[in-house]
């Protein structure tokens, strides 16, 4: 049984072939296929699930994805996603989500004030969504990031804890979230979240940047992102 | 008609970039800077000639795409058409 990605490309997506790679040759054995659908479409044909990719989608104009936000292919996404289609947002695919109000929050400028650039752990909060199934609660993935705006604020941070849409955390290689583990002074260390139903996800780290041996230092944590978003995934 | 559109980091969002011209400000010698916050201006051209219609527009356009309310506030200023339009003075919003 294959399990078919969409990502979506916007002019200024350069994580696309990335992301493409990791569902659509790296776990083709897996039983994962991918394509690529433009930002212009208007449907997203058959597909089991949606990536948002990385990038600087139309120059990261007026806000970090607010342009790519409302591009045509985006009001099928939304209808996808409240049919409770999977998608997964990377890095300004995460912005794009939280721009569309997909996601709550948003992303700003690093506390820093620096593009980061450098890997990363994140704890897994244990939150059962189509690409964590297949994460134990507590697991630690190391994963890169390369943002500039990727700070998370969001109004009620310690609500949307309690209403367990916190996925990811920045935490020490031992899986314990701090201060010095938190590279861009996210709220409560948010490197990603999910909608309330949980079929949506978003998220700073490239775990398309971590699933090949020859890539990343040869980190391959990011595979059991994509891994349990396949038909009968979470077994890994 | 013209409208002025002033987009701001809300109160209480961090604003780095605020900080670091704050902090070179202070190293120019303007000490008395207790605080700098940055934020967009954007002007719109509209062709529309009811004042009340262009501030409604203008604000609809900022909640759907010009400004992300999560975290910005914005306003939105009415110019006058001609020197004679004093109807559509300038406006708060």
């Amino acid at each position: 049984m294959t399990t078919t990605f969409g990502v979506l490309r916007f002019p200024g997506s350069n994580c696309d072939d990335d992301a493409l790679r990791a569902v659509d040759v790296v776990l083709a054995p897996a039983g994962s296929r991918g394509r690529i659908i433009w930002h212009k479409d208007r449907s997203l044909g058959d597909v089991d699930a949606i990536i948002l990719p990385g990038g600087f989608s139309y120059g990261d104009y007026l806000r970090g994805g607010a342009i790519a936000a409302h591009s045509p292919i985006m009001d099928a996404v939304a209808e996808f996603a409240a049919g409770g289609g999977p998608v997964l947002g990377i890095c300004n695919g995460f912005q794009i989500l939280c721009e569309r109000g997909l996601l709550p929050g948003a992303l700003i400028r690093n506390e820093s004030l620096r593009f980061e650039c450098r890997d990363t752990h994140v704890v897994t909060s244990g939150r059962q969504t189509p690409f964590t199934r297949g994460i134990a609660a507590g697991a630690v993935l190391r994963m890169s990031i390369a943002h500039a705006e990727g700070r998370y604020v969001h109004p009620d941070p310690e609500a949307l804890w309690r209403a367990g849409q916190v996925v990811f955390r920045y935490a020490t290689p031992a899986g314990e979230v701090s201060a010095d583990a938190n590279p861009n002074g996210s709220v409560l260390g948010i490197a990603g979240i999910c909608n309330e139903a949980g079929n949506v996800v978003g998220l700073m780290p490239h775990p398309e940047r971590a699933c090949e041996a020859v890539l990343g230092g040869g980190g391959q944590d990011g595979r059991a992102i994509f891994e349990s978003a396949l038909a009968g995934g979470g077994a890994a | 008609m013209k409208a002025r559109v002033y987009v701001t980091l809300k109160a209480g969002v961090l604003d780095p970039q605020g900080q670091a011209a704050k902090h070179t400000l202070g190293r120019l010698g303007y000490g008395e800077v207790e605080g700098v916050r940055i934020g967009k201006y954007i002007e719109l051209t509209m062709d529309e000639t009811d004042p009340a219609r262009a501030k409604e527009r203008a604000a609809a356009m900022c909640e759907g795409l010009l400004a992300n309310t999560v975290i910005e506030d914005y306003r939105v200023e009415i110019e006058p058409e001609d020197a004679d339009g004093a109807d559509g003075a300038a406006s708060e919003g």
